[in-house]
């Protein structure tokens, strides 16, 4: 057993108990004692609940209790939270409205929860939930984004008049105005960006448990982040003192974002199961899912591209409209402000750029983090402007790009980021020579022989991710640092265990953690044990979201390990008597300098812990050491991809040919994961793209209420990927690292939307670009003209 | 209630049921066995993909009382004493898995689709075979890979590994 | 699901005897449409009578002229018989596009017709093919047995023993499908018998499966692809929703007729 270094494409540790079916997902456990809840929801978008009839529910065979929104105010349980304040122009704080976990007077969506059933069984429950009869007052709805605003829409909550949230700007609106007042060419776009439900294959779970004797709560969920949930519920939803609240997150099948937040089921489990005695399980069907899990997106915006007369980008506005849904969710503000428009700039030198934001509230589920959050959203503005600006000035896309990047670093854009490295002449050249650019002519002429219609198209992706500095946050309104941190702890035998307050819902931390720890202290990664998602075993930690439990993470692990060496260093000197200044470190092996005597990293480790060789006085026993890391800046992951794709005229089908991503993600523990995550994070783009959409109706009714009618990306939708990297490594993170998690999700949709408006012609084609889309825009544009 | 019998990963498994219970309920609930997952309601996803009386059926979508006689084997019976079945290592070895949630279902299905189809299988075959299984996480670029490598090492072992179920 | 009562009978007597005369029972076949419903509880049996354990409703009989396919035939069954791709390729081609293959070890033949969900595939089958539904009581020609969204000839009591297929000289079935629950957006199943051309078309129809006249009219003259040239189906009774409007299916009626007679020609 030898060390697994850095870099090298190691198989996986985790995956022995998953392709054996021995995960412990949340619903695979089931408590001693354990009832079964089942939320009645609202079946209307917005209505006043003039009462609750439960009295035929409660008296149903099993049924322990039915518990509404008046026995969350009896007991005290606080609202749910948003996390991060964001302020008007105005200076106006963020208007707020309250966030019950059992709806108080009024229901806001399809899917609001208005009582809990608590039975024995779940069929019990299921049944009692539909005898529930509750009096609903039905009001209009205000549904639709670009219209919530208006005067006669209907008001979902009272302290935001005109349904906002906040009117919120960045950046320099005279400058801009200035730089538009000069040009010599404006491009201007109306874009949607589509509303997306996240969909993790395993869908949300909670269970809530008391222990009178010890007061102790504990709820097993389907968490991102279990500290933060456990912080969430304790100071703020006051559901448990901290101290008395464990939280444990097992394996979790997925994430996306969607389970970053504190949601009203696992409250409501965890206060259920001290009411009622028992532990509470709750497990969400798919349509649950696709009511009440967080969505994402959901803007509308009008984005207008200023250049000069040589195609030099001098300034860009962009004026967006973001749907929050019908409750702030827990990050929900920070999404389309700080998550967004700073990253507006792309991969390019803009002196000039003025963005405005209003968040709004809507009749609909709540939008919050979405892979990529925020980011994709400003990828999607500035790549299908470059596009639309390069066909109208009639340059090549490519050469667009190429005149306006960003070429020499740090560069500070007009909106926040100091880009701190990066070489995006780089991606694109490699990018260019995979998809085989030179071929392309011939390629198209091929496609046009059989009545298809090719097209290319381009994405130069830069996302901000090791979220984040903690000041920095702090100053832009988030609630909390966003740190990480770690404990390494050595067992007298030489083995380790890393506890770390990073999550992992299929990102294969237990390997590459353990890959780190094995390259390090040279010890076989067989040796080293990850151990995350129980607060009662990690001190703390602020999960796995953003791209950062590489970059942050993993710089934690890094810190504390360097303690432990530097601890370790003073053992081995005393048991080589030898001054601690002499001992050196290297490939598991503390020496003394220029000799030949030395120990093993596990011998210095169990003489740590028997301590018979130096002074208890002088030096601790034992071998642990915990660090937190807070970054110094965001990383910067940037790209290229490419997509080829074939348009069938008589159908509408888009068949994507082609795909070429070049990513810089500087340094790479392990290939072979980060490629997986390139992978997923392209299908999800492309199902943005081409597939998925989540469509209320008028009333607010979820029309794309399940797999039967939301249209998730399939495995014959896709080709293989081609998939390489260019590095610049990250200067501000020990590893040099930037994170890799979201850069498909993120660079994929204007790849595909530019490959189909190039197949199509000049044509603007909105989000999902369904096949009835593409078949329309066919005939409105005919082929001669789109192969021109 | 309804006496139920069956096989499942060559023991017998019997219960007196609600006759409501689905295969799938039948395994987690009162089998223990939760490597089968559910991850939809419309019959979808194919997390709950098992196979029974040798073909890969979505176990969410029957009934355990529909079952009774029959053979029915999950992601825990498909390997043996002598270890992983070489499709889990396939998918193992070619990173077809992230989260996890999909894989035994996915694995079921391509064990399904050796049986059918056969030890050479091209890409696209594979990619309109997985119709039935939904991946959130992996792009579905390495499943494919995983699967066809599953499929060679099945040919490798040769009948031993058919006898199996 | 709601609480129902579980009968497994052996003989196709038994399941019929169950059957009674009461609406509130539920046949079970391959589940697929059926056990869907009712988890989401739009369905409510008292009754379930699972005819999975009734051997003598499977099975595939071929002679010179037709194909007779028993009702608990899987789809998988039939896409793999050797006499369903000699005697009628197209059946078997379309058979083996039903759902998924976990769906199509499952569901069945009868299971799909008597459902007559309107955007299943075999009603377009049935009736380009001109088949013959066998009930425990009658023979009913699929001309007869197709009664709109979910509703078809069988009485209360009749369940659906096999169907018979005449052989075509030429058939073909081309689909296009919906999105996201990859069911037929619109199916269309071409068929020529001697003189008799028929084109059904699933999947489209506000009212379920129904024939294209004028398509046939078009095929008669010539039964090639050309003949189609220029012909578009009506918008009058077609689906519209968020993946389709009626002019699009009706476009798609087009295309996928045009389909299925290269198939059938080819």
């Amino acid at each position: 057993m030898g060390v697994t270094k850095i870099g090298t494409a190691v198989r996986r540790k985790e995956d022995q108990r998953f392709i054996t079916g021995r995960g412990q997902y949340t619903d695979d456990l089931d408590r001693p004692g354990q009832a079964h809840a089942v939320f009645v929801r609202s079946p209307h978008a917005h209505a006043h609940v003039r009462g609750i009839d439960a009295a035929s529910a409660r008296a149903m065979p099993g049924v322990l209790a039915v518990l509404t929104g008046e026995d969350v105010a009896a007991d005290s349980v606080g609202g749910l939270i948003c996390g991060w304040m964001i302020h008007s122009k105005d200076g106006s704080p963020m208007k707020a409205g309250p966030h019950p976990a059992l709806a108080q007077g009024k229901v806001r969506y399809v899917g609001d929860h208005v009582a809990v059933v608590i039975a024995e069984t779940l069929i019990a429950a299921r049944d009692a939930a539909e005898a529930v009869l509750v009096d609903y007052e039905v009001l209009p709805a205000a549904a639709d984004t670009a219209k919530t605003q208006a005067a006669d829409a209907p008001q979902v909550h009272e302290v935001a008049p005109r349904n906002t949230v906040y009117e919120w700007q960045l950046g320099d609106k005279a400058a801009t105005e200035a730089a538009f007042a000069r040009a010599a060419h404006v491009t201007k776009l109306d874009l949607v960006n589509n509303r997306l439900v996240p969909n993790p294959l395993e869908p949300r779970v909670a269970i809530g448990e008391y222990e009178p004797g010890t007061e102790v709560f504990t709820l097993h969920t389907t968490s991102q982040n279990p500290h933060v949930a456990r912080l969430v519920l304790a100071a703020f939803i006051g559901i448990a003192p901290e101290h008395k609240l464990r939280v444990i997150a097992p394996d979790v099948g997925g994430g996306f974002g969607s389970k970053i937040f504190i949601y009203a089921e696992e409250t409501v489990c965890v206060w259920a199961a001290k009411r009622v005695g028992r532990p509470v399980k709750w497990t969400s069907d798919r349509t649950e899912a696709f009511l009440c899990d967080a969505h994402g997106r959901d803007h509308v915006t009008h984005a207008e591209l200023a250049l000069d007369e040589r195609g030099k980008i001098l300034g860009l506005k962009v004026k967006t409209i973001a749907n929050l849904g019908a409750y702030l969710s827990t990050f929900a503000s920070s999404v389309p402000t700080y998550l967004y428009a700073p990253l507006l700039s792309g991969q390019y030198d803009i002196p000039a750029i003025y963005c405005e934001v209003d968040g709004v509230y809507t009749n609909t589920a709540p939008v919050d983090a979405y892979r990529g959050a925020g980011r994709p959203e400003a990828t999607f503005v500035i790549e299908r402007l470059m596009e639309i600006a390069a066909r109208e000035l009639g340059v090549e896309p490519v050469q667009l790009r190429r005149r306006n990047f960003v070429k020499s670093f740090p560069h500070q854009t007009p909106v926040i980021m100091a880009y701190d490295v990066g070489d995006y002449n780089a991606s694109l050249a490699r990018a260019l020579e995979l998809i085989d650019y030179t071929g392309l002519a011939k390629r198209k002429r091929e496609s046009a022989r059989k009545g298809l219609r090719r097209g290319i198209g381009f994405s130069a992706y830069i996302e901000a991710c090791g979220i984040a500095p903690s000041q920095a946050v702090g100053s832009l309104g988030a609630g909390v640092g966003l740190w990480e941190s770690a404990e390494v702890r050595v067992n007298p035998t030489g083995s380790v265990e890393v506890l770390t307050g990073s999550h992992s819902h299929g990102q294969g931390h237990e390997t590459t953690f353990a890959q780190l720890v094995s390259d390090r202290l040279g010890i076989p990664i067989e040796q080293v044990s990850i151990v995350h998602g129980d607060t009662d075993k990690v001190q703390f930690g602020m999960g796995t979201y953003g791209s950062r439990s590489g970059a942050v993470g993993m710089s934690a692990i890094v810190k504390a390990m360097d303690k432990v060496i530097a601890k370790a260093k003073k053992v081995a000197a005393h048991v080589l008597e030898a001054s601690e200044g002499d001992i050196e470190f290297k490939d598991g092996r503390f020496s003394v300098a220029g000799t030949d005597r030395g120990l093993a990293f596990g011998e210095v480790a169990l003489q740590a812990y028997i301590a018979h060789k130096f002074s208890g006085q002088e030096l601790e026993p034992g071998l642990k050491e915990g660090a937190f890391y807070d970054p110094t800046n965001f990383t910067f992951p940037a790209g290229m991809h490419v997509c080829e794709l074939e348009i069938d005229p008589d159908t509408g089908i888009a068949t994507i040919d082609k795909w070429v991503a070049v990513d810089d993600f500087g340094n790479v523990i392990n290939p072979m994961i980060v490629e997986g995550q390139v992978h997923g994070g392209i299908a999800q783009g492309v199902g943005q793209a081409l597939f998925e959409g989540a469509v209320y109706d008028s009333a607010g009714q979820l029309v794309t209420a399940s797999f039967m009618d939301y249209r998730m990306p399939r495995a014959a939708d896709l080709p293989s990927f081609t998939v390489d990297m260019t590095v610049t490594p990250c200067p501000s993170n020990p590893l040099g690292i930037k994170g890799c998690g979201e850069a498909g999700a993120i660079a994929a949709p204007p790849a595909v939307i530019n490959a189909l408006t190039d197949a199509l012609g000049h044509e603007n084609i909105e989000m999902p670009a369904t096949p009835q889309a593409i078949w329309r825009a066919c005939r409105n544009t005919p082929a001669q003209l789109a192969a021109e | 209630m309804v006496a139920v019998n069956m096989t499942v990963n060559g023991k017998p498994a019997s219960a007196e049921l609600d006759p409501r219970t689905l295969l799938v309920q039948f395994l987690r609930d009162h089998l223990r066995l939760t490597g089968t997952h559910v991850g939809c309601d419309t019959s979808q996803c194919g997390a709950c993909v098992v196979h029974m009386d040798g073909h890969a059926v979505k176990s969410c979508t029957v009934l355990a009382a529909t079952c009774s006689g029959s053979q029915v084997t999950t992601i825990e019976g498909l390997a043996n004493a002598a270890g992983l079945h070489p499709m889990q290592e396939a998918f193992r070895e070619n990173h077809g898995l992230q989260c996890g949630f999909c894989t035994p279902g996915m694995i079921m299905t391509a064990v399904d689709l050796v049986h059918r189809k056969g030890f050479a299988l091209d890409e696209t075959t594979i990619r309109e075979e997985l119709e039935g299984n939904l991946c959130r996480c992996t792009g579905y670029h390495n499943i494919v890979k995983a699967i066809a490598a599953g499929a060679q090492a099945m040919a490798a072992e040769g009948p031993a590994q058919q006898v199996a179920e | 699901m709601y609480a129902f009562d579980y009968h497994r009978p052996t003989t196709a007597r038994q399941a019929a005897g169950l059957l009674g005369k009461d609406e509130d029972v539920r046949l079970l076949a391959g589940g697929q449409s059926l056990l869907p419903m009712m988890k989401l509880r739009l369905v409510q049996a008292g009754d379930l009578v699972d005819l999975n354990a009734v051997d003598e409703l499977r099975g595939i009989a071929r002679s010179p002229r037709s194909l007779t396919i028993g009702a608990m035939t899987r789809h998988a069954e039939v896409a793999d018989s050797p006499d369903v791709a000699e005697a009628i390729p197209a059946l078997a081609a379309m058979a083996s596009t039903i759902g998924d293959p976990a769906v199509r070890a499952m569901g069945t033949l009868g299971g799909s017709i008597a459902n007559n969900d309107p955007a299943a595939d075999y009603p377009s089958a049935c009736l380009a093919l001109g088949a013959t539904i066998v009930t425990n009581k009658r023979k009913i020609e699929a001309d007869d047995f197709f009664k709109g969204l979910f509703e078809t000839a069988l009485e209360p009591g009749e369940l659906v023993v096999k169907v018979s297929f005449p052989v075509p000289a030429k058939a073909g079935y081309a689909k296009f499908r919906h999105p996201a629950s990859r069911f037929a957006l619109v199916g269309v199943f071409v068929a020529k018998r001697s003189a008799d051309i028929r084109v059904a078309v699933t999947g489209a129809g506000a009212n379920g499966v129904f024939r294209w006249l004028e398509a046939e009219e078009a095929l008669k003259a010539r039964f090639i692809v050309k003949s189609l040239d220029g012909l578009v189906a009506s918008t009058d009774g077609l689906n519209s929703d968020i993946h389709a409007d009626a002019e699009y299916r009706a476009h798609l009626i087009a295309v996928m007729a045009k389909r299925a007679v290269q198939q059938a020609t080819a």
